[in-house]
């Protein structure tokens, strides 16, 4: 039999005022178990904490019921008393008479009245609690980024320089992500290259840090803690620890024909390649689709001017099994398909391209070396008419494109035009806008000054269609400021197309058993408190797979991302959520039920060996609950045929003893 | 809310809150120079409850209903079915001043035609 | 208030995350409801088992509602559905019993719902009062 003690807070005059506190205790004096009873002023002050901790010791209590405010406030409070006078915290139950009785009832009586049945109730429950421990899970001391951009690269250097270990995992052959195809960043207008490549240098070479670069995370196993994870490392038919990068391989092959994917496909490479000049790591890789020695067997050229041996054509693709502790998905965003927008005749016209095309057209290192040259016949383009959301902001109904604001276009349109009204002053450049939204540090005083110090015609209103006629697109548009229709004879017209998450993030999102919403940007824990980490423990997000972001953004997520996770990894083990389901392994039938209903699937079926009655043993398959990865939502303990499944902290016997108090 | 207003909202099926005022419906449109109102207008104003200037527009009968603007809008609001609900709005009103049985022999004239007093019978009889 | 007004027992499960904090704010904002309604505590919605229900109406209770996430919400992401399906079969067969549909609910409240909830207990002791009282599954033996 437990010794309980109900301890009834009068809250000042909040409990007080509605409910006849000495009542309460009273009434709650002869229930059977309660071996005291009392009222205090605040129970949460020291002085309350004081009298639990005495009436303890002095009457041997062995359960607690506090009769106080919602277990919202103070029910930690309360557990932490308990534990500190050497009761196990999960023998405290909380009686909620202040927001659910003496707040919504005005009634003295019938507030007396509700607040012994809830006590009731609690000391009903208290007499079926039994001691919780949490349980403890080791943490392996290693982070996982997936995504090699600026967020993952940002992200893993921050945790390497914690002084964890970090694997980065990329599926292209170089890292660098967007931010490396990009020519000049907003508002500063410092180059990307010069800020970025310093940055895939260092994390290159931080003896922390692994870069699995061509790779792909294939399956994801564990919980929070002890992630086990298979990557591929598809053949690149190069011996990465071998190449040096000279290049010499890329320029001998006859192949030349590869639509060069760095540059958005606007100029070609060879079958063998380095994206780009400051690739990391640094190392050839070979399109097998295009090669002609792994289609035929015929060439073999880049193995014979290879002077470090590096060819490998007998290569596979392997898988390597790591541990992690922690997991971040940095996987970025592409720009839209603009198939459906025919109106804007982008498959049409060679000279209609999107911004992320233009960002090669103008960088040194692109197609044209930085010279802007327009890509149907390579002349300077004198018109250049830009069209921002093109594809954003749609209405859900709508048959083509997202919902949300891709928010990075209105400064890097302007950018776009500030620049191109810098180098080529001869230039037309207009800017067809509905809103201009530039809500960042200078990020305002910067479009003015595209507007102002450069004289880029913004025009509010948007293109209705380009129609390509002879070597001009004119570009019919609404001013509607002038109330007018325009037709403006471009030479180039460059889209702002939206934004949306790398594919691969709705099949890791399943792998990582993270949430994601109907756009397939993974969802935070919380929008405004926990923006960095996944609902699931141990994922964290990083960068634009978690929504639009521009580059300052992404660098604070990233930074704020790999906190969370040196928090974590700094932890030797890990506590978890006493209150998760329990099997009862001789009631168990072993029909799977709760196995297909577990979200986080923490209950995995094990062959036991029991002893029958007859002395001899018998082997059964039984659930198997994994606490560390349990949260404890009681799904199972519904879906379970034999009631062998039961929830701790919330047991069937429990809240049956509460459902016959408040009935009685 | 207006009466005009509510009609042309029922008979459209269109949500003018829905407008973002892009104005892509006017980039769109290829009779733009010859309406007096813009599509887009057509959706504000109507928004607005301005709508006996629409109704007296020549601009209805500009619209070829070539459903471009419906086609293009971002926000999928169809101003195109705007255009249409003014234009019978403005047929239904007209539709109402017929004459009644009673009124046509005060107005016979003896050297009309008696085929034409049976078709303005028929006409204005409905 | 009249003495001999008809005032139904009602057992209101709330889930922690969600409803339960809707109940609170429901107090926070002194949004009333009737006395009669007592709450409890669980995890998620889909903690209720139909077991829990039963043994409330056998025990005397004149109604029972369920709160929860609002789906999509769950805070353990897929709780909330399975509550949707297996109360739809369970008031189903509630009804076939003599338990009439009124006197079974299942409700979404997010925490932010203060005055949801109190708008939803008490139209539903209504609803439930103007029944009178279940007689159905109640076990006799349980009557002091």
């Amino acid at each position: 039999m437990q010794r309980i003690g109900v301890f009834v807070c009068w809250c000042g005059s909040n409990i007080a005022a509605t409910v006849d506190v000495k009542a309460v205790a009273e009434a709650l004096k002869s229930e059977p178990g309660v071996v005291f009873s009392t009222d205090y002023q605040y129970m949460c002050s020291q002085a309350g904490q004081d009298l639990i901790k005495e009436a303890i010791k002095e009457h041997k209590l062995t359960g607690l019921v506090i009769c106080s405010c919602s277990p919202r406030m103070h029910e930690n409070t309360f557990r932490k008393v308990a534990a500190d006078s050497g009761i196990n915290p999960y023998m405290v139950e909380i009686a909620n008479i202040r927001e659910q009785c003496s707040w919504v009832h005005k009634d003295k009586a019938i507030g007396t009245e509700k607040a012994i049945i809830l006590a009731r109730a609690a000391v009903a429950k208290v007499h079926l609690n039994t001691p919780l421990t949490p349980g403890e899970s080791e943490v392996t001391k290693r982070a996982l980024v997936i995504g090699g951009g600026i967020a993952g690269i940002q992200t893993a250097l921050d945790i390497a320089d914690a002084g964890y270990k970090v694997d980065i995992v990329e599926t292209k052959p170089t890292i660098g992500g967007k931010m490396a195809q990009l020519d000049k960043t907003f508002p500063t207008l410092d180059c990307a290259a010069c800020i970025l490549t310093p940055k895939m240098v260092e994390v290159a070479q931080n003896e922390n840090v692994r870069i699995f670069s061509y790779s792909e995370v294939t399956e994801v196993g564990g919980f929070v803690g002890n992630f086990t994870v298979k990557i591929k490392k598809k053949a690149r038919y190069v011996k990465e620890d071998v190449c040096t990068g000279c290049g010499l391989c890329t320029e001998k092959c006859p192949m030349k024909k590869v639509p060069n994917d760095f540059n958005l496909g606007m100029n070609n490479k060879g079958a063998i390649y380095i994206p780009f000049a400051q690739a990391v790591p640094k190392v050839a890789t070979i399109d097998p689709n295009y090669c002609n020695m792994l289609k035929n067997g015929k060439c073999g050229l880049c193995a014979k001017v290879c002077t470090a041996g590096a060819i490998d054509y007998t290569q596979k693709d392997e898988i390597i099994e790591e541990k992690y502790g922690a997991i971040v998905a940095a996987t970025g965003y592409n720009p839209i398909s603009l198939d459906k927008f025919d109106e804007f005749a982008y498959n049409q016209s060679k000279d209609v391209i999107t911004s992320l095309e233009f960002e090669r057209l103008t960088n040194a290192a692109g197609p044209t070396n930085g010279v802007l040259l327009r890509p149907s016949d390579l002349k300077h383009p004198k018109t250049i008419v830009f069209v921002q959301c093109v594809g954003s902001r749609c209405s859900a109904d709508a048959s083509k494109g997202k919902e949300y604001c891709s928010k990075i276009c209105c400064m890097y349109t302007a950018k776009h035009a500030m620049l191109t009204r810098d180098k080529y002053p001869d230039t037309d450049v207009y800017v067809f806008y509905i809103d201009v939204r530039t809500p960042g540090k200078n990020f305002d005083e910067f479009y003015r000054r595209a507007v102002e110090e450069y004289g880029v015609h913004y025009i509010k209103g948007m293109v209705g269609k380009v129609i390509p006629e002879g070597d001009k697109l004119i570009v019919q548009g609404s001013d509607l400021l002038d109330n007018k229709q325009l037709k403006i004879e471009a030479d180039l017209v460059v889209l702002a197309a939206a934004i949306e998450p790398d594919k691969s993030a709705r099949n890791l999102a399943t792998m990582l058993t993270a949430s994601m919403d109907t756009n397939d940007f993974f969802t935070e824990a919380h929008p405004k408190l926990r923006p960095v980490e996944s609902p699931t423990a141990g994922i964290f997000l990083s960068g634009t797979c978690q929504g639009p972001k521009d580059i300052p953004e992404t660098v604070s997520q990233a930074g704020a991302a790999a906190s969370k996770v040196i928090g974590l990894l700094a932890k030797d083990k890990l506590k978890g959520n006493p209150c998760v389901a329990h099997s009862d392994e001789l009631m168990c039938n072993g029909c799977s039920s709760c196995e297909r209903v577990c979200p986080y699937k923490a209950i995995t079926y094990v062959d036991k060996e029991f002893r029958m009655p007859d002395r001899t043993t018998k082997v059964r398959r039984v659930a198997f609950v994994n606490e560390a990865v349990c949260q404890g939502c009681g799904a199972c303990t519904v879906a379970c045929p034999s009631g062998a499944m039961d929830l701790k902290g919330f047991k069937s016997k429990q809240i049956m003893a509460e459902v016959d108090a408040i009935c009685k | 809310m207006d009466k005009l207003k509510e009609q042309i909202l029922r008979t459209s099926g269109v949500n003018t809150l829905k407008c973002m005022r892009c104005g892509k419906c006017s980039g769109t449109c290829p009779s733009y120079d010859e309406m007096e109102y813009h599509p887009h207008q057509f959706v504000y104003m109507v928004e607005k409850g301005e709508i006996e200037p629409l109704m007296k527009s020549k601009s209805l009968y500009k619209c070829l209903s070539c459903f471009a603007c419906v086609e293009r809008c971002p926000r999928n609001v169809e101003p195109a079915k705007i255009v249409e609900a003014v234009r019978l709005m403005v047929i239904r009103q007209q539709g109402e001043n017929h004459l009644t049985a009673n009124d046509i022999p005060d107005l016979l004239d003896e050297d009309m035609p008696q085929q034409a007093i049976v078709s303005a019978f028929r006409k204005y009889s409905k | 208030m009249q003495v001999n007004e008809f005032k139904p027992k009602i057992v209101a499960f709330c889930c922690n995350w969600c409803s339960y904090a809707g109940a609170d704010l429901a107090g926070n904002n002194r949004l009333n409801y009737p006395d009669n309604v007592k709450i409890i505590r669980v995890p998620c919605s889909c903690r209720v088992n139909p077991m829990f229900i039963l043994r409330a109406f056998q025990r005397g209770a004149d109604g029972v509602i369920l709160c929860g996430c609002h789906p999509g919400d769950c805070h353990y992401t897929s709780g909330n559905y399975y509550t949707r399906r297996r109360m739809a079969l369970l008031f189903s067969m509630l009804e076939y019993l003599g338990i009439e549909k009124e006197r079974t609910r299942v409700e979404w409240v997010s925490a932010a719902e203060g005055a949801k909830f109190s708008a939803t207990m008490n139209e539903f002791c209504e609803q439930v009062a103007a029944l009178g009282e279940n007689k159905r599954l109640e076990d006799l033996r349980c009557k002091q």
